[in-house]
């Protein structure tokens, strides 16, 4: 074996140019691959990084009957909305959850000494904090007395603070949110942003002063965690009973756990990859039929060769194996450039643009190289079958 | 296969022919190429085959080095019938009895004399290191020591057929079989060519075979056989005049 793939690369050395452009239709195969399935593999990581930095092992809970996937009808004149009193049986039956806290959202517009900006309003609870990882820098967050006591205060994100204070102190200042005058208690720590969404362009309330404010009397909905991972499932299920329960059994409410988001982008990101691996592996193909066509080529024009060989003491399986083997130098050999090629822009791209998600996982390798050495026996059996099935006789006359 | 412990003694018979028949299939008639020739080539032998072209000298050649199997008769190369021998088994038989050499000496392109040279010992599972060495030997016999690396395209005719010469006799034969072997060449690199025929079967005692029309070659040759329209005419020494 190791004498036909050394006389395989004799081969290709005696023939540099033409063995060089054989390989250049693998060698862009198998870059696209690993360049598109890097931009695949980047988008996925990325969403996953970005819904796993909203907390751990969250759960939503919002009004309403609907399927776990996509997007369900809005929110507003449920039958049985989501109320205070459910976050009081939850906090008082949950034994597997890390915490709860109600939400109630509303745009609106903040002004302070003449200058304004809309912004997103959550009136949550002291759990909230915690359960989506988003902390105060200075001053506190929403506490559990404000939220007793309808206390009218809030919590301000980084943009806004720059955006109506400067370099003022906003603690202890008085802001019109809506049309309700708000005193500042806590400044949120710098966040980025979130698949598009600004986390710094947000004001905290507490959820009964925001019921107040948008004169509702329901939630938007509650967020709560189980405690572990191992305790997600028996979380789920001991929310759905508690809630249910207090719901005649009806189950007028849906549970969305992070699993469930994390899946189903997961899906589509998986779709995504698989599509760009689809489109990449044409390239591939197009490699392939050229090096076949090469080989086809080869064959006839070593005609004489091949008569030869057979004649100083090549069997047919000599002959089949050297034809095959030089495809499938010549296929490898492209896609290790290929691959070293795609794998030197993934990293030189994760390097100077770090803001493009790209990724290179062992896999891309494995099946780029993989690939390109299938892609080289399937090209090179119909040339070889037809050089070694050569009669030599005819093959020595052969002008 | 084994090596060395069946080779014969100068005077046995290598090549026993017996009332061999040559048919093809041209289009939908047959051709008869060869009709019922048999004779006997012993080892040591200098022997040339002449006859007018069409005459079945070159599916003899072809018969002869194992590369075609005869339609009606038999053919023992060495003591095996090779009728009876599979692809595998006759790759084996040409590749440690016969060297080939050809009217166009049809060198591998691109590819040095060395490593030409050493093509046959490949087939036969010698290593690199040792072909290369062997390969040299073999080119130093032929008066090529000093063109190892060089390309066939960058020698002359009767360096070309050097080479081809070296790879016949590298794997140390029992059978010399040429093709019209100086039919490229012109007359004074031919002599020479012929000399080196006369050389190797007088030291190394290797059987020579030529299928030729040359008269120059013909006659120094020990023994003729002529074929003419695919039957044996004449078996003996080279004829004067002809």
């Amino acid at each position: 074996m190791f004498e036909h793939v050394l006389s395989a690369f004799l081969a290709l050395k005696a023939n540099k140019i033409r063995a060089a452009l054989t390989m250049l239709g693998v060698v862009i195969g198998v870059l696209a691959v690993t360049l598109l399935v890097g931009v695949g593999d980047g988008a996925r990581i990325y969403l996953d990084e970005q819904i796993s930095g909203l907390g751990t092992n969250l759960m939503t809970i919002v009004p309403g009957r609907r399927e776990t996937r996509g997007f369900g009808p809005p929110a507003g004149n449920i039958a049985r909305p989501l109320v205070m009193e459910d976050i009081q049986a939850l906090e008082r039956q949950g034994s597997l959850l890390r915490g709860i806290s109600p939400m109630v959202m509303g745009g609106g517009a903040v002004r302070f000494k003449g200058r304004t900006r809309d912004t997103m309003i959550l009136g949550v609870g002291p759990a909230f904090s915690d359960l989506r990882n988003m902390h105060v820098d200075r001053g506190s967050f929403v506490r559990e007395e404000d939220v007793d006591s309808r206390r009218r205060v809030c919590v301000l994100g980084r943009t806004i603070v720059k955006e109506l204070f400067g370099d003022e102190n906003p603690l202890g200042q008085t802001v019109r949110l809506a049309d309700g005058r708000f005193r500042v208690v806590g400044l949120m720590e710098e966040r980025g942003t979130s698949l598009g969404f600004d986390l710094n362009d947000l004001v905290f309330i507490p959820v009964t002063a925001a019921m107040d404010l948008f004169n509702q009397d329901h939630l938007t909905q509650i967020l709560t965690a189980a405690r572990s991972k191992e305790d997600a499932p028996a979380a789920s299920e001991e929310v759905e009973q508690i809630l249910a329960r207090r719901r005649n059994g009806e189950r007028t409410f849906t549970i969305q756990s992070q699993d469930d988001l994390l899946k189903t982008f997961g899906a589509l990101t998986g779709a995504m990859t698989l599509m760009l691996l689809a489109i990449a592996s044409i390239s591939l193909v197009v490699g392939g039929i050229g090096i076949m066509n090469i080989m086809l080529v080869s064959v006839r024009e070593r005609t004489r060769e091949i008569g030869v060989r057979r004649a100083v003491g090549a069997t047919k399986s000599d002959i089949l194996w050297q034809f095959l083997l030089e495809s499938v130098v010549i296929s490898s050999t492209g896609g290790g450039i290929g691959l070293a090629l795609g794998a030197s822009i993934v990293l030189a791209l994760k390097r100077f643009a770090p803001s493009v998600p790209v990724a290179l996982s062992p896999w891309i390798a494995a099946v780029a190289f993989g690939s390109s050495f299938v892609v080289g026996v399937l090209s090179g059996v119909v040339p070889a079958r037809r050089a070694a099935e050569l009669d030599p006789v005819e093959a020595l006359r052969y002008e | 296969m084994s090596d060395a412990t069946d080779a014969l003694a100068i005077g046995e018979p290598l090549m026993v022919l017996d009332g061999i028949h040559r048919r093809f299939m041209m289009g939908d008639e047959e051709v008869r190429a060869l009709r019922g020739v048999s004779f006997t080539i012993t080892k040591g032998e200098y022997v040339c085959i002449i006859g007018p072209s069409g005459s079945g000298k070159s599916t003899m050649m072809y018969l002869l080095g194992c590369l075609d199997t005869p339609s009606e008769g038999t053919y023992e190369l060495a003591g095996y019938e090779v009728s009876e021998l599979g692809d595998e088994e006759l790759a084996a038989l040409r590749n440690k009895y016969i060297g080939f050499v050809f009217q166009a000496f049809n060198l591998i392109p691109r590819t040095t004399t060395v490593d030409n040279v050493a093509l046959p010992l490949r087939y036969a599972g010698v290593g690199i290191g040792e072909r290369r060495r062997r390969a040299a030997q073999a080119l130093e016999r032929v008066g090529l020591g000093h063109r190892l690396d060089h390309t066939p395209d960058r020698l002359s005719g009767g360096e070309r057929q050097r080479v081809a010469i070296a790879r016949a006799i590298v794997t140390k034969p029992e059978l010399l079989l040429c093709d019209e072997p100086t039919g490229n060449l012109d007359s004074r690199v031919g002599a020479e060519i012929t000399r080196l025929f006369e050389e190797l079967n007088h030291d190394m005692g290797v059987t020579v075979v030529i299928v030729t029309h040359d008269p120059n070659l013909a006659k120094r040759a020990r023994r003729n056989i002529k074929l003419v329209d695919g039957q044996m005419v004449y078996d003996g020494p080279p004829q004067e005049g002809k």
